[in-house]
């Protein structure tokens, strides 16, 4: 196949792709570009501080609001942006809530491009990184909001009508306070008061028990725990208040530190045996190492296991399997008993902020997003929250006069119980690769599914941590 | 005459080339930039630091155990799919018994199966990744439940959630939503090639054995090696990034077992807030698939046959 045209197409390419070079240079000095966003400050006036606006919001500015679109929805949200019109009529028809479950990648070039929104609820599996965004100076400190009087008792600071260890939750080792945490959530081990009944049984409070009972419910057919195999760190939900029970909280501040062998600690080895002894004796559901965490939930539901760590989201996300079965009774337990020599006592368990909320350092109406922040804080936002997805919100109390759905009564039990002794591991919000999918699917999987045992999983997990504690690109906390 | 017929075609071209620097060139020489600086991708503050992400990779094992799967993917998805492919392909049109009047034909029943084979194509890649989701699901799957269905109780395999065939699992799901496009590429390859080669062949006494080896697959190379390129840039690409995305345990399945380039890239730019070193990881499987295409070229070159 000659080519008649005494033009080589050959020749062509060679010179389209010379020109192509000498065009890059140029292009270089536009990626200076892409990266920077201007600074030039752009925020809206402040307005005019008064008993009603705390906060100096000025009066007619736009809000701008995303809300991760997850289990607990963004009605709620849109019910608090109502709220914020009503106290502030004149920005009727600029205040903007968008919804969604990807999170970074929406606001990602916003941030970079230096145009944040004003309130952002970070969650989901999409979470931007709170040490990033903390690091590169990113967030507005919330410590106004948490001096501002709050809407229900104007004698009151937000900051005292929060939940204990809220305010610490935000806190980034610093002075300020960078997140609030609006849900607040029960971790442990969450069963059908039903199922055990069938089973002439009630919540095993000691070790010995939860394998006896393993045992019967192994006999009927019934697999005693299950567990979202491919998210395996929903084990920690139960795992950690677990580890802390038999150790201390303190075993779990090590491990938080990331401090050389703090997994080497006896309690944490005790814990694993436990769990693995539930795998070895065949009281794990057959197959939950392949299932997500709808799937799991979904057989526990239907019955075919009693135990599942989880949060007390599981309410509302399993809301249609549990009402299939009007016995069902959810509730929440804590970690069994392992031995006389438990550090701590039986209630211990595992409960913290959820739902992290910020407002970015270059938003337009930093105010705006702190009022609205305060506004969800009331008594009445708060009930409206909880009636809505069956979650408890930060607000201390606030429960009165609510018939509370089981699940979430029985929550509300154990953090009574509990007094005191409710731990709050920071892994997952301060190392989320570690704790996910280093410690998650790479050990605590791996050995649930048989494939490690306990204490290769150990020497796994800390090796794990140490690389991240030496990974000079994680910024480390101290707690 | 000559110089004005390079201005007069430059001149159409500026337009084009001006397009492609933007959007194509400068994006490469950006992510070249970024992949030295230590950009979050959070903040647009950075700074420049030289080797380090790549003195980074170097010693990061799950980057590892993503090349390895990568590459993995790399050399066996082309040659399964491609395979099957140009078998169904042969089989439909050329495979079948010989009937009269038509030198060749395909087995009974060809349109029907060519639908079928089709039919993964007009599905998006979501889908047939949360089909085989489904059919993978160790406790409720229609896989297990097969199983179960023939007697086999024990043989209960965890799937997806096993690192051992976990890979293998994707791959599957990989092969079958891609394997029609290639029967109908062929397809349409084999009906260019002229009957009466096929003819004579017959006459002469060839087996099916033969005339694939000997006419079909010399004669449809070129289609052959283009369907290779294209389905090794599937598999180091976005492609392979959503299967294991949807799939996954984990994702990055168990114990790293189906973690893959692109995936990693991923996570690290939007989970970990590391952009500057998701660059590097985005740059080095830049050079793997250069690589890959180059070396394919390379073998692939033949004496192009005519007819």
């Amino acid at each position: 196949m000659g080519s008649t045209s005494a033009f080589n197409r050959r020749d062509l390419v060679k010179r389209a792709a010379a020109l192509g070079i000498v065009a890059v240079p140029a292009m270089g000095m536009l990626s200076a570009c892409a990266g920077g966003g201007s600074d030039s400050d752009n925020k809206v006036e402040k307005g005019k501080k008064s008993a009603k606006n705390p906060l100096a919001v000025n009066e007619s500015a736009g809000l701008d609001v995303v809300i991760f679109d997850g289990g607990f929805g963004d009605k709620y949200a849109k019910d608090a942006q109502s709220e914020y019109l009503k106290a502030f009529p004149k920005a009727e028809g600029k205040v903007k809530l968008t919804s969604t479950q990807k999170i970074q990648s929406t606001l990602q070039p916003r941030f970079n491009g230096g145009n944040p929104p004003d309130l952002v609820d970070n969650s989901g599996a999409e979470q931007m990184d709170f040490g990033t965004l903390v690091g590169k100076d990113q967030l507005t400190d919330l410590t106004a909001l948490l001096d501002a009087p709050s809407v229900d008792d104007p004698n009151k600071k937000v900051r005292d009508t929060l939940r204990p260890g809220v305010v610490e939750m935000g806190q980034f080792g610093g002075k300020e306070t960078w997140i609030l945490y609006y849900a607040y959530t029960v971790y442990g081990v969450w069963y059908s008061q039903g199922n055990l009944r069938k089973l002439d049984a009630e919540y095993p409070e000691t070790w010995d028990d939860m394998l006896a009972l393993c045992a019967k419910a192994k006999k009927k057919g019934v697999a005693g725990w299950t567990y979202p195999g491919k998210y395996p760190y929903y084990l920690p939900f139960s795992l950690y208040p677990f580890i802390a029970k038999i150790g201390g909280a303190e075993v779990l501040r090590k491990i938080d530190n990331l401090e050389p062998n703090a997994w080497k600690d006896p309690a944490v080895k005790a814990a694993f045996d436990a769990y693995y002894e539930l795998y070895k004796k065949g009281y794990v559901l057959k197959g939950s190492p392949g299932l997500d965490h709808l799937q799991s939930q979904k057989a526990w539901a239907e019955g075919k296991a009693l135990f599942i760590p989880n949060g007390s989201w599981v309410e509302n996300e399993s809301a249609q399997q549990i009402a299939k079965n009007p016995d069902f009774d959810l509730a929440v337990g804590a970690p069994s008993s392992l031995s006389d020599s438990d550090k701590m006592p039986y209630g211990t368990i595992w409960a913290s902020g959820g739902e992290p909320f910020i407002v970015p350092r270059k938003a337009r109406n930093a105010e705006g997003g702190m009022e609205l922040l305060r506004l969800m804080l009331s008594k009445k936002s708060s009930q409206n929250f909880i009636k809505q997805v069956s979650s408890l919100t930060s607000l201390n109390g606030g429960t009165e006069g609510l018939k509370l759905p089981p699940g979430l009564a029985s929550a509300q039990v154990a953090l009574q119980k509990a007094g005191q002794n409710i731990v709050n591991p920071r892994m997952q919000d301060w190392y989320v690769a570690l704790q996910k999918e280093r410690i998650g699917v790479a050990a605590l999987g791996e050995m649930m599914a048989g494939r490690l045992t306990p204490d290769e999983a150990i020497k796994k997990i800390q090796k794990y941590a140490d690389d991240t504690r030496d990974d000079s690109s994680v910024k480390k906390y101290k707690r | 005459m000559k110089h004005g017929k390079y201005r007069f075609i430059a001149g159409f071209l500026v337009l084009p080339l001006a397009i492609y620097a933007i959007f194509v060139i400068s994006p490469f020489v950006q992510a070249i930039y970024y992949s030295f600086t230590d950009w979050t991708g959070l903040s647009p503050d950075m700074k420049v630091v030289g080797f380090d992400n790549y003195a980074r990779l170097f010693q990061d094992d799950v980057f590892w155990s993503a090349v390895g799967n990568s590459v993995t993917l790399l050399l066996l998805l082309p040659v399964v799919t491609l395979s099957l492919g140009l078998f169904f392909a042969f089989m439909l049109n050329v495979g079948g018994r010989r009937r009269k009047k038509a030198v060749i034909g395909g087995v009974r029943g060809s349109g029907t199966y060519k639908i079928l084979y089709f039919f993964p194509q007009v599905l998006s890649v979501p889908i047939v990744a949360l089909l085989f989701q489904f059919a993978y699901n160790p406790e409720s799957g229609a896989l297990n439940a097969f199983f179960k269905a023939i007697g086999l109780d024990n043989v209960q395999p965890d799937w997806l959630g096993d690192p051992q065939i976990a890979l293998w699992c994707v791959m599957a799901a990989m092969v079958w939503a891609n394997v029609g496009f290639y029967v109908v590429l062929f397809s349409a390859g084999m009906s260019s090639i002229p009957k009466d080669f096929y003819e004579a062949a017959l006459l002469d006494g060839a087996n099916r054995f033969n005339t694939f080896f000997r006419i079909t697959l010399p004669l449809l190379w070129d289609t052959v090696q283009t369907g290779w390129i294209y389905m090794g840039i599937l598999a180091l690409d976005v492609s392979a990034f959503a299967f294991v995305q949807i799939m996954s345990v984990g994702p990055g399945g168990p114990d790293y077992s189906t973690e893959v380039l692109p995936l990693y890239v991923y996570q690290k730019t939007f989970r970990d807030g590391q952009a500057g070193y998701a660059t590097a990881i985005g740059v080095s499987l830049l050079i793997v698939t250069l690589v890959f295409s180059a070396v394919v070229m390379r073998l692939g070159r033949r004496e192009r046959l005519e007819f």
